[in-house]
């Protein structure tokens, strides 16, 4: 009941930050033009005739259908060259000109065509089923007088209201009209559309929102004008009319088709778009199909073969029309005089021509036409083998590996380079509250696996020390055995209390010890930074009666778990206030306390930090503010710089053990000051057109300034299980590991040394740009010679190494690298980087991952393979010669565009060092055994 | 392998994604693949040595062996007369053909001594020729009007021709007679064909028809009260050689031909050779186990096996001089070239 009322006093109130002030429809009567599709809600049955009448909700993915597969298969077929040249080749063969039966050639086509058209039409039979399950999903409908009954997805038509309730996909594009919860609002995971795993907020229109119950629809019509069929994901162009008032609808109104509701309990949607209108499906498209380096030698092969051919059948139809002319007519066993086509001796050429032909189909053998079909059938039983390989099933997820074409399986086994994201690939993209410093204390003990991988390491040095210092032995076994008992006192906790997100240690804060510290005040801030300073939504586990929370990022999770353990438990949201359950141990009964937010300012990659606006229930207004440590020690006051130096100290030191840092700070407002602030930043929202962000930003700036800092906190990112041993590996035989990863650098060198890609004894070679902000070009081309030196000067560092065991590393980051990639500079920089070891590429955009692949591929020549698990990766994983998806958390999207999946990073060890060595060994004999006769 | 389970978990839950454990999915069954260490490979080259070099030798003597006699008599046999227009004599069938030569046996010649002729330049192998027959009308009576790829030797005067084609049209027609110490010598022409052709491709039921009688005439005739089973001149002839120098065999003289002795043989010489400038000679050979005269095969054997045994011996010095270890890393690629390699 009360939280009924409490929404229903939010839907009236106008300070939600959001919804409440979307730019009425008047102003953008303008933008109907471009709008040429009607769409009548609610009355689906002006959509069945004609102008209106747009396609149906059933979705087709496959190729063919029952009547057109021949004909279409078979032209498919017959666009391969060696395809085309077999099928002349055997219509010749029918002819007399031909020197066997005709059966010797057709057979063997028709073999090589049917087998791949027989795979076609099984993959196509998947695609097909596929699809049938999607088209009969269940879908409740408004059937007219308020009542909703299922209908499966294929039978919905434009206009149709429908209703999807929790954890169900929205069968279409939907027009947001009214959620279960009464302002409007309902949460989406878009995972199979861009990767991403967080929830994403909906707001529906505010005019319709009311409209929440089954009934409310007996009467309801709207009319919808709105942009044709597009692929743009994050833009819609449209109004609605409703009750004689136009509205317009921005993206955030539109639900689309394949993504998921959840944490909301029904949404009501008027279909927009259906089937293949659908931004989904418009967006759909079919990964580049990649040919393996073998296929292309062969075709060069077949080539050089080809052009053997022609010569000797122009040779021998030379000496032929030759011999004809000279030498026949004086052998009367063949009646020189009694001509045809084939034998001439007056007119040489027409038989010479003939025989051209019959050379052609004679020597024809020299094409081998099974190879093709062998080939294929080998590659399908390599191609099963890799599924059925037992050693890369991953047991905790369940799923096993997966080539997704069999085209690439002997190229495995021929990779040079290795370029690997970081996030989910080789982290468990699982962050671990481990470390914080708050009031320039630091606290948290419990060692980072950086720290462990250095801490094996010396101990390993100090095991090869003595064995060089035989005799010295029992002097360092002492430390030897305390450096053991770290190690394995750590493991130990693993097994006693895991919690996900917490590895915290530290008894001076656990379990309300805080309370004795001496700098209570700050602590308490810092908590209740941790615990309001978020957007995460928090969600019961009726299991196990815990909460946990849907979180935007694993590292707000991972604060919020953090805060609960400390004693600050997050616990409600509504629109407007955030509730927290305080408990402090000695005084025994929990505290439950209302934040009201105020605003809130939005996380982005560019701004680096968000904050929030709370009054707290004593009124005091507070801005809370979490962001990367550099954004936020620039916009500390001055006397909010007292523990400005610890902390950058301890934040150094975190990140040299690895770790993720981020820094908290407040401050507090006065009544005034804040509405004034308010008035213009409500302006700046209501406001529309291009430069709305901009100035959304910049009044966002003018309140997160003056900050006093309270702490920072480190976040452990989890390596995967196995990656250094992997990486380990994949380098000793030779491989190149490149990490591109969007991460700074710290981040980026620490995650590279604790999977051993960087060593204590590799020179680390790193590229920076000066840091000049100034745009002018004068400017941009100093930056740029002053990289060209660095690079130059490297390149002649590594020239002049004499020792043959140095290794080099090569760290850069994404400015410079953006400077790098230049077309005059880009063959320096790989120049350089093929030169070392390892290369870590840092802060890169998605982009420059496919700009980077395709410099690596291009610029050696050899064999590229890119694994990554995110939809940032999808670039990088179609350029590369070989993409690799991990399918693991972060959706399906990398895993669609790869050729092979695996569900680790260890996996791929297998992958390439045993079946790739095998496919290519087994592949390359085959194909010369099947040479040789010819 | 690692990660091995038994079957009995993953069946348990069937709807898991697990593969199947087994031998084959699992690429794990038992193979053996020998490696050619050095012992091995000297090994087998000098056995190879070893047995090859004694069998060339004695393929050599016994080719050896062989007593040989060859004639040409295409030139010879020409008047002198007529020794500027070849042509002309030949092709003249009033000219007298008679032709005798005078042989001599080198060594004894212990029968069966074969008589064969060659021919020289005589493309048999030719497509239009070697297609120019039907091996249907020749098997049957049924079929003999068909004359499908006998073109342009089908049909004369409308009717079909048995035995049709180029092939049949050109049959050889040199005959030859035997005398020694002017005792005429028998001849036996029947056997001369194989076997196989007697009794599966030439009827016994099929007889000439229409043969040779059309405006040009190619070869020999045909006795046409004979079957073509019978006529194994024909089924020799029709069993068309591969290179356009061939011997074929003509008949057998079932006695010794002592050394010394001369052999008086009377050739009618009736078939064109000189258009086309090809050779005609007559052959005598004796036969041993390896056939007729032929040192080929006793040289290969030699080669092979001293090319064997010269390599085991190099393989020997090698394996002596620079032994490496089996396995040996150090040469692969990324150990020759460690700096931007090696981590």
């Amino acid at each position: 009941m009360t939280r009924g009322r409490i929404r229903a006093k939010l839907r009236r109130s106008q300070l939600y930050t959001f919804a409440c002030l979307r730019p009425h429809v008047n102003e953008t009567e303008g933008s109907v033009q471009g709008c040429p599709r009607v769409i009548y809600c609610n009355q689906p049955h002006m959509h069945k005739k004609r102008p209106l009448k747009y396609c149906t909700n059933y979705i087709s993915t496959t190729k063919y259908n029952f009547f057109s597969y021949f004909p279409k298969a078979l032209f498919e077929q017959f666009n391969r060259v060696a395809n085309i040249y077999f099928l002349i080749a055997a219509l010749l063969s029918v002819t007399p000109l031909s020197p066997f039966s005709p059966v010797s050639m057709l057979l063997p086509l028709a073999i090589v065509v049917g087998v791949s058209m027989a795979k076609e039409a099984l993959e196509d039979w998947r695609r097909f089923m596929q699809d049938k399950e999607v088209n009969a999903r269940k879908v409740s409908v408004h059937v007219g007088n308020g009542v909703f009954s299922y209908k499966p997805w294929e039978k919905i038509q434009v206009g149709d209201i429908v209703k999807v309730e929790k954890d169900q996909f929205f069968p279409a594009d939907l027009l947001f009209l009214s959620s279960s919860y009464e302002d409007g609002i309902c949460y989406v995971e878009t995972m199979n559309l861009d990767g991403e795993t967080n929830l994403k907020v909906k707001r529906a229109m505010e005019a319709t929102s009311p409209l929440n119950e089954d009934e409310a629809f007996k009467e309801f019509t709207g009319t919808v004008k709105c942009e044709n069929p597009n692929p743009s994901l994050y833009t819609f162009v449209g109004n609605i009319e409703y009750d004689r008032e136009l509205y317009a609808i921005d993206p955030s109104q539109i639900l689309l088709r394949d993504s998921k509701l959840r944490n909301t309990a029904h949404v009501y949607g008027s279909v927009i778009f259906t089937g293949h209108d659908s931004k989904v499906m418009q967006n759909a498209t079919t990964s580049p199909s990649k040919r393996s380096g073998i296929e292309k030698k062969m075709d060069k092969i077949i080539f050089i073969l080809f052009a053997i051919l022609v010569l000797i059948s122009l040779i021998s139809s030379i000496g032929f029309a030759v011999k004809i002319n000279y030498q026949t007519p004086q052998w009367w066993y063949l009646k020189p005089k009694e001509t045809d086509v084939y034998f001439n001796p007056v007119k040489p050429l027409v038989p010479g021509l003939a025989h051209l032909v019959t050379a052609l189909i004679l020597y024809g053998y020299l094409i081998p036409i099974s190879l093709y079909v062998s080939i294929e059938i080998v590659k399908f039983l390599q191609a099963i083998f890799i599924n059925q390989d037992i050693s890369m099933y991953d047991d905790e997820s369940g799923i096993p590996a997966q080539a997704r074409t069999s085209n690439l399986n002997e190229e495995l086994g021929q990779v040079d380079t290795i370029l690997s994201d970081k996030t989910g690939t080789l982290t468990c993209n699982q962050m671990d509250f481990l470390k914080c410093s708050v009031a320039g204390t630091a606290y948290g003990v419990s060692p980072s696996e950086v720290e462990l991988a250095a801490a094996k390491q010396m101990a390993i040095d100090l095991e090869e020390q003595n064995r060089e210092i035989a005799n010295a032995k029992h002097k360092n076994s002492g430390s030897e055995i305390e450096l053991e008992t770290v190690i394995t006192s750590n493991d130990g906790n693993d097994f006693k209390r895991r919690i996900k997100g917490f590895n915290f240690e530290d008894s001076r804060l656990m379990d309300g010890n805080w309370l004795k510290e001496p700098n209570v005040d700050t602590l308490l801030l810092f908590f209740r930074i941790l615990a309001i300073c978020h957007t995460a939504i928090p969600e019961l586990n009726e299991e196990t009666g815990n909460l946990t929370y849907e979180a935007e990022s694993p590292d707000e999770a991972a604060f919020l778990v953090a805060a609960r353990e400390f004693g600050f438990e997050f616990y409600r949201r509504t629109q407007s206030s955030v509730f927290i359950r305080e408990r402090y141990p000695p005084k025994g009964q929990p505290v439950e306390r209302e934040f009201k937010i105020l605003n809130l300012l939005d996380f982005t990659s560019k701004r680096k930090r968000m904050s929030v606006i709370v009054r707290d229930e004593d009124g005091q207004i507070l801005l809370l503010c979490k962001g990367a440590d550099s954004i936020i020690f620039d916009r500390l006051s001055k006397n909010g710089r007292m523990y400005e130096e610890a902390t950058t100290k301890h934040l150094n030191e975190y990140g040299e053990a690895g770790l993720r840092t981020l820094a908290l700070a407040y401050k507090q407002l006065d009544e005034s000051e804040y509405s004034a602030w308010n008035s213009e930043f409500q302006k700046a929202k209501s406001s529309i057109g291009a430069d709305r962000e901009a100035t959304l930003e910049h009044v966002s700036d003018m309140m997160e300034k003056d900050l006093i800092l309270v702490g920072a906190t480190a976040v452990e990112d989890k390596l995967q299980k196995g990656v250094p041993q992997c990486i380990d590996k994949l380098a000793q035989a030779g491989l190149k590991i490149w990490v591109l990863t969007g991460d700074k650098m710290e981040t980026a060198i620490n995650i590279g040394f604790a999977c051993s890609l960087l060593r204590q004894g590799m020179k680390q070679i790193c590229i920076t740009a000066l840091n000049s902000d100034s745009v002018g070009k004068a400017a941009k081309e100093a930056v740029k010679d002053n990289i060209l030196m660095q690079i130059t000067n490297a390149s002649q560092m590594i020239k002049l190494e004499r020792d043959p065991h140095a290794a080099y590393a090569l760290i850069i980051e994404g400015k410079t690298l953006a400077y790098a990639l230049e077309d005059d500079m880009k063959h320096h920089f790989l120049g350089l980087a093929v030169e070392c070891a390892s290369v870590i590429c840092c802060r890169v955009s998605p982009k420059q991952k496919a700009l980077v692949t395709r410099l690596v591929k291009e610029g050696t020549g050899k064999t590229t393979l890119a694994i990554g698990d995110g939809a940032n990766d999808v670039g990088m994983i179609q350029e590369a010669d070989i993409g690799i998806g991990i399918s693991g958390v972060e959706g399906m999207q990398a895993v669609m565009a790869s050729d092979f999946s695996i569900a680790q990073f260890r996996f791929l060890e297998r992958l390439l060092v045993v079946h790739g060595h095998w496919c290519y060994k087994r592949i390359a004999q085959m194909v010369i055994i099947k040479d040789f006769p010819t | 392998m690692k990660g091995r389970r038994s079957s009995s978990d993953s069946s348990s839950s069937s709807k898991t994604k697990k593969p199947q454990y087994s031998k084959f999915t699992q690429q794990e069954l038992s193979a053996c693949k020998p490696i050619l260490t050095p012992g091995y490979v000297i090994g087998i080259f000098i056995i190879v040595g070893v047995i090859f070099i004694p069998v060339g030798i004695i393929s050599l003597f016994a080719s050896e062996n062989v007593v040989e006699i060859v004639d040409r008599y295409d030139e010879g046999c020409i008047p002198p007369n007529y020794s500027d227009d070849m042509l002309a004599y030949i092709q003249n069938s009033d000219t007298n053909k008679t032709c005798t030569r005078s042989l001599k046996a080198t060594k004894l010649m212990k029968s069966p001594v074969y008589i064969y002729y060659q021919l020289d330049n005589f493309y048999q192998n030719h497509r239009r020729y070697v297609k120019s027959r039907n091996d249907k009308q020749l098997w049957s009576k049924k079929h003999e009007d068909e004359t499908k790829n006998c073109a342009p030797e089908a049909t004369s005067n409308g009717l079909s021709i048995v035995p049709c084609g180029l092939i049949a049209w050109s049959l050889f027609n040199d005959s030859y007679g035997f005398s020694i110490k002017n005792k005429m010598v028998k001849v036996s022409k029947k056997n001369i064909a194989w076997e196989s052709d007697k009794k599966h491709k030439f009827g016994s039921d099929v007889y000439p028809k229409n043969f040779q009688n059309g405006v040009l005439i190619g070869g020999g005739k045909l006795n046409s009260s004979i079957p073509l089973s019978k006529q194994e001149a024909l089924i020799v002839w029709m069993r068309t050689a591969a290179l356009p120098t061939f011997r074929k065999l003509y008949g057998r003289i079932e006695s010794d031909i002592q050394a010394n002795d001369s052999v008086t043989v009377i050739i009618e010489n009736n078939y064109n050779t000189y258009s086309f400038g090809g050779k005609k000679k007559l052959v005598l050979s004796t036969t041993t186990w390896i056939g007729g005269k032929n040192d080929f095969l006793g040289i290969a054997y030699i080669t092979v096996g001293g090319l064997c045994l010269f390599l085991a011996i190099s393989f020997i010095l090698v394996y002596v001089v620079m032994p490496r270890p089996l396995g040996d890393p150090a040469f692969l690629s990324w150990n020759r070239h460690p700096a931007g390699h090696q981590i």
